[in-house]
């Protein structure tokens, strides 16, 4: 098989749906010849971008002429494209009329620069939203947004929207991130490459390696959180749903995450009511940290993701693709990726977490069981083919 | 004698257009079922096979399982969930028949509807294109073996979309097999395959199942 940037569409015959390659292939025939192009503000980093690292040469495989374009902006239009992008999650933030007006200039400026001649240009969240102010008469223009829109800060979101709705359509991940609009408004959920870094089956010797280095044991059941050390995330809701498991249970917890940012981490929090405990491993991954948290996603007998707020969240399938029972909350994306009590289980508190852990770690047959479901329904609902097949439906459906 | 007519698989691509109409009870869920494009209809009913996970315990409709799971009103969601989107024929009979259901239950309530405990409902629509799977048949073996390999999405044009877009009845598989095959009773068991079988794959393994009876039945 090909590796990294040389797979091909071939090569996802062996983990996709049957019949999905041949059809995506005749599908490519259908619309070879129309061009697409992708924009959006960095090439590196996020999920966003590990999907368009893979969606954008397999549709040029399949005869769709498809570019990826990066906007540029100055120093201070990084800081206002990051005001931005907290405003639209939902936190207070002052924007400025300024700020505004450097969020138009820099979709001028980049428009200009920009090859943006295509059938259909996607325009991936808001840094760059501002390109369609230069659109002409030809092509489709479609703003995608990959973030829960739903508790906008109301004074930005009335200033963008006129904006947005210059576009023919817009994309969210889900239909309760969406924002009022009166252009169409479709859902594309994201999904996970199977063949990445992050998914490709490992030996168990690597594995061991990766959980040799981490330093986390192998020699009892593991339940594992990945997120970002922030009270959102509820890592101390974890500790504490392990803490009552414990008395009935001999487990390890592993909470896995990026670095701590300025501002809102409670890592500290984390490591203080670890305290002690040799069975509690508190993990700050490295950059890029794609071949551990495949090991440890590996190495879990139940994954967690407990939330309080979260946009998708795909770190759930990419442990059901592990074969792993999730419990989750239903903050996000979470519950739409989980069927309830067959791939795993939604929950609202710590005792309901606690509950299912040990429901789970008293009936091993069920682990296999759910986390076997959960495999194949991430083959079938989340598999980056799904979203080459959603986006190709995109191209075909708005320029027909 | 003129050579069979051909069958060609098609697949379809989906594209699922989010809806502005909502609903947070029953009488905002009837208000909406009069004004959503038919498309919609057909998109909570019928479709939903196409991306629901198949419980065997679960509803059949989107209407039938909001009412259930999220206003908790298990009478209406049993109505709801026995009306059959395969039987009506077409899709604005389903909504004739959602909206009599719903107008009914409302009616014998005798106190406001109960409200949605979690999620609203939100009205979708599915905007579907056709695609040449490049399989196609003329023999029963021919069509058993492309069946077998074909990208589920066929499944779902051949069998489920087909009943409404041709306005027969029954899908395209029961219909080639009858009429370019004039097998009528092999056409007629493929007709009697209740699409509430389950997923889409399990409605291939019953098409699958009866087509190899047959072709063996044939050999022997």
């Amino acid at each position: 098989m090909a590796q990294g940037s040389l797979l091909t569409l071939d090569d996802y015959r062996q983990v996709a749906p049957r019949g999905t390659i041949d059809f995506l292939m005749r599908i490519g025939e259908r619309l070879r010849g129309k061009r697409l192009v992708h924009v959006s503000a960095s090439r590196y980093g996020g999920a966003v971008v590990e999907v368009l690292n893979r969606v954008v040469p397999i549709l040029n495989d399949l005869g769709v002429e498809t570019t990826w374009e990066i906007t540029i902006g100055t120093a201070d239009f990084d800081q206002v494209s990051r005001a931005v992008d907290k405003a639209l999650a939902g936190t207070e933030q002052v924007i400025t009329e300024a700020m505004l007006a450097r969020l138009r200039e820099t979709g001028v400026d980049n428009a200009r620069r920009l090859r943006l001649d295509a059938d259909l240009v996607m325009v991936h969240d808001a840094a760059p939203v501002g390109l369609v102010e230069q659109r002409g008469a030809a092509g489709r223009w479609v703003w995608r947004s990959h973030h829960d829109l739903s508790s906008a800060q109301p004074q930005l979101w009335n200033a963008l929207r006129p904006m947005v709705q210059r576009y023919d359509a817009a994309v969210f991940s889900l239909a309760r991130f969406a924002a009022p609009l009166s252009i169409p408004r479709f859902i594309v959920y994201p999904s996970i490459d199977p063949l990445s870094e992050r998914n490709r089956e490992m030996t168990r010797a690597e594995q061991a390696a990766q959980l040799d280095r981490l330093r986390v044991p192998r020699d009892k059941p593991i339940v594992l959180q990945v997120g970002p050390f922030e009270r959102l995330h509820d890592p101390l809701g974890v500790i504490n749903a392990y803490r009552l498991v414990k008395k009935h249970h001999d487990i390890r917890l592993v909470l896995a995450g990026p670095p701590p940012s300025p501002g809102g981490d409670v890592l500290g929090d984390v490591q203080e009511a670890a305290g002690q405990d040799p069975d509690i491993a508190v993990i700050v991954l490295p950059p890029d940290p794609q071949t551990e948290l495949n090991a440890l996603e590996r190495a879990a007998t139940i994954a967690i993701q407990k939330p309080l707020k979260a946009d998708f969240t795909i770190e759930v399938a990419t442990a059901m693709w592990k074969g792993k029972p999730v419990i989750g909350t239903i903050a996000g994306g979470i519950p739409f990726q989980m069927v309830g009590n067959v791939t795993g289980y939604t929950v609202e508190t710590v005792e309901g977490a606690a509950f299912r852990i040990r429901q789970l770690l008293s009936n091993p047959e069920m682990i296999g069981r759910m986390g076997a479901a959960g495999r194949e329904h991430v083959r079938r609902n989340f598999l980056v083919t799904r979203h080459l097949s959603d986006y190709l439906a995109l191209l075909a459906h708005l320029t027909r | 004698m003129s050579p069979t007519e051909p069958f060609v698989f098609l697949g379809c691509l989906e594209l699922n257009e989010l809806l502005s109409q909502e609903a947070h009870d029953g009488r905002e869920l009837l208000e909406q079922l009069v004004r959503v494009p038919v498309e919609s209809i057909f998109c909570h009913t019928s479709a939903a096979l196409l991306r629901r996970p198949v419980l065997a315990e679960a509803y059949p409709n989107d209407f039938a399982l909001w009412v259930g799971t999220e206003v908790r009103d298990v009478r209406l969601a049993e109505r709801l969930a026995a009306v059959d989107a395969f039987e009506a024929g077409s899709m604005e009979r389903v909504r004739e028949e959602l909206i009599a259901t719903i107008s009914d239950h409302l009616q014998h309530l005798g106190t406001a509807p109960p409200r949605t405990h979690g999620k609203r409902f939100r009205f979708f629509q599915m905007h579907l294109v056709p695609v040449p799977t490049g399989h196609r048949a003329q023999t029963l073996p021919e069509f058993r073996d492309a069946l077998a390999d074909v990208d589920v999405s066929a499944i779902f044009y051949h069998t489920i979309e087909a009943r409404y877009r041709s306005g027969r009845g029954r899908g395209d598989f029961a219909e080639w097999v009858g009429s370019a095959l004039g097998l009528a009773d092999l056409a007629d068991r493929l007709a009697h395959i209740d699409p509430h079988a389950g997923s889409l794959e399990r409605i291939r393994d019953r098409h699958l199942s009866v087509l190899s009876d047959a072709i063996t039945g044939e050999a022997s």
